[in-house]
């Protein structure tokens, strides 16, 4: 079961690359462009064909050169959320989503309002695309995808084409979404923030090539993902739940590492909650800092140290069952004599962790 | 009478050339083959060749003598050159430039992302066509239409060439205003001309004004 890919071709570009997604698993393939990974995409949806290939989901083969097999796209369930949304320009929203269903169906309108609905659209079923934001254009894409009843659902770069607040909220849609999407979903995408925030595992690629495959901190503890990457890309998630919110306008989170304190975050006490806390905004101190303005510290011991090409280090640090990652300068690891096993705290500052670096569900409503 | 005849030669020209259109047009726009160039200077030859220049080669590929003609001969029991039948085939391969090149065009308009959208959504290719290309590329398959059309009832050339003037049969209203001229019948010739404007106009005003509205209707 899941979605199994193979693939090897020699241009325009050069691909070779394997890898499984399972059921209800989110995979980002995270590259720059011209790196492959829409390729890769295409290659399962089938709208291109490496000179050698194998694509298998749900048991099925949908591609297997090597046999001669070779679904058409429309044969093939995969539902496909294209980076411009490809919407049909002459139909409303209800009838882009119609058109996706199998012609079967019974009481298609309604199916069609109920998927509008979950992906957040209720009432907007008769408007055509251009009457449409651009947020709004990507959510009726969403519920076409998933009227096709997918076996496999496909999202290429759906969140590069709208500005920064509406891309928060299209993230919260699919985080919301993710207790419906039953299949192996694939996510392609040039930034890491999304990779993290929404993928269960990520894929990092580089020249048709896959560096390394697995959960953030795998990705993380590998030199080569990294440098591909880039070191201002480096970051640990950390799992909280949301406790309060205080009059101050900032929001009291419970961390495995301990307590946190960050600015208000829009979700009910209870919300279970994921922070990217990026690298290069943790501070190390061995004592236990006093007369300080950061609000977050947190007590830990170092997993592990890997020294950079350059002057840095990225210090791994065992907080509570979290894993937190620092970047730091040699030569501060040098002074404070960290080793594995040694004490720390990690000093976050409360302002420095973003408002598109938390990964929450859209809120009711 | 003539005016009849070049309507109803207008009106064959167009329904044979809607669906020749269509399909080529659409394998014109997203066919990448070998040869696709060549093809596509073979379906303007008629565009830059003098109409006297192409009639006279059909004319001689329909005659009794060639293998088209013979054919022809054997089936229906008379000639091809000099009939009806005769000039609506003349006029369907000498109107290719204009039926395909506009249809060519409006398929050309519709984003390859959209008809990949299409397949991915379960669409069959002959779905897709019906379902997003064609309500999308109709524009040019309508402007390939009414140019067929205007451009058959005003053609004079190779009418004559392959149909002569036989009233009834192969004298349309452009060769009939041409026949008033020569009789010195400039009053006749004057009618017969203005209501070739008049529908010409009409046609063209149509199109327009059904084109603009369709066109509001989908932004």
């Amino acid at each position: 079961m899941g979605l199994d890919v193979a693939v090897r071709a020699a241009g325009p570009i050069p691909l070779d690359a394997a890898f499984r997604v399972e059921e209800g698993e989110l995979m980002a393939l995270v590259g720059h462009s011209g790196s492959g990974k829409t390729t890769l995409l295409r290659t399962i949806a089938g709208l291109w064909r490496p000179t050698s290939a194998r694509v298998r989901v749900a048991g099925e083969v949908w591609l297997d050169t090597g046999r001669g097999i070779d679904l058409p796209p429309h044969r093939r369930h995969a539902g496909v959320v294209f980076q411009s949304y490809a919407l049909f320009p002459h139909m409303s929203a209800a009838a882009n989503v119609m058109a996706a269903m199998d012609r079967g169906l019974p009481d298609r309108r309604a199916e069609a309002e109920r998927l509008l609905g979950l992906v957040g659209l209720s009432g907007l079923a008769d408007r055509r695309p251009a009457e449409l934001s651009g947020g709004q254009q990507q959510r009726v894409a969403l519920a076409r995808a998933l009227a096709r009843r997918p076996r496999v659902l496909l999202l290429d770069e759906p969140f590069s084409a709208v500005d920064r607040a509406t891309r928060e909220s299209l993230h919260a849609g699919i985080l919301a979404l993710r207790a419906h999407l039953a299949m192996p979903v694939v996510l392609v995408t040039h930034d890491m923030n999304e990779a993290q925030l929404l993928a269960d595992r990520m894929a990092v690629i580089e020249k048709g090539r896959i560096l390394r495959d697995g959960s953030t901190a795998e990705v993380m503890a590998d030199p080569e993902a990294l440098r591909a990457l880039g070191v201002r890309e480096i970051a640990a998630m950390l799992s909280a739940r949301v406790v309060g919110h205080g009059d101050d306008g900032l929001t009291e989170l419970e961390t495995a590492a301990g307590p946190m304190v960050l600015p208000r975050i829009d979700a009910a006490p209870g919300t279970r909650i994921r922070l990217r806390i990026m690298a290069h905004d943790v501070i190390l101190a061995r004592g236990r800092p006093e007369g300080l303005s950061a609000q977050n510290i947190l007590p830990g011991r170092v997993a592990a140290i890997v020294p950079g090409a350059g002057p840095g280090a990225i210090v791994h640090l065992r907080v509570g069952t979290e894993e937190l990652l620092a970047r730091v300068t040699r030569r501060a690891v040098e002074q404070l004599a960290l080793a594995p096993g040694a004490p720390v705290h990690a000093v976050i500052k409360a302002m420095s962790v973003a408002r598109d670096h938390i990964a929450r569900p859209r809120p009711a409503g | 009478m003539a005016l009849t005849l070049s309507l109803e030669l207008a009106a064959w020209t167009v329904a044979i050339l809607l669906p020749v259109s269509v399909f080529a047009g659409r394998w014109l726009a997203y066919g990448r083959f070998r040869g696709k160039g060549a093809v596509e200077a073979l379906v303007m030859l008629p565009l830059v060749l003098p109409p006297t220049v192409f009639g006279f080669y059909l004319l001689l590929a329909f005659g009794r003598t060639s293998p088209v003609g013979a054919v022809w001969q054997q089936a229906f029991g008379h000639q091809l050159v000099f009939t009806f039948e005769g000039l609506v085939v003349a006029s369907v391969i000498f109107n290719l430039p204009f039926a395909i090149q506009p249809a060519q065009r409006g398929f050309e308009a519709v984003a390859a992302e959209l008809r990949e959208a299409a397949a991915t959504c379960g669409m069959s290719p002959l779905r897709s066509l019906w379902q997003v290309e064609l309500p999308l590329a109709w524009p040019g398959i309508l402007t390939a239409m009414v140019l067929t059309f205007a451009h058959t009832l005003g053609e004079f050339g190779i009418v004559l060439m392959v149909g002569g003037s036989i009233p009834g049969e192969t004298r349309t209203i452009a060769i009939a205003i041409y026949d008033r001229v020569q009789a010195f019948d400039m009053a006749g010739a004057g009618v017969m001309s203005a209501t070739l404007v008049a529908i010409s106009l009409v046609t063209i005003l149509t199109t327009f004004l059904l084109s603009r509205r369709i066109g509001r209707r989908l932004s």
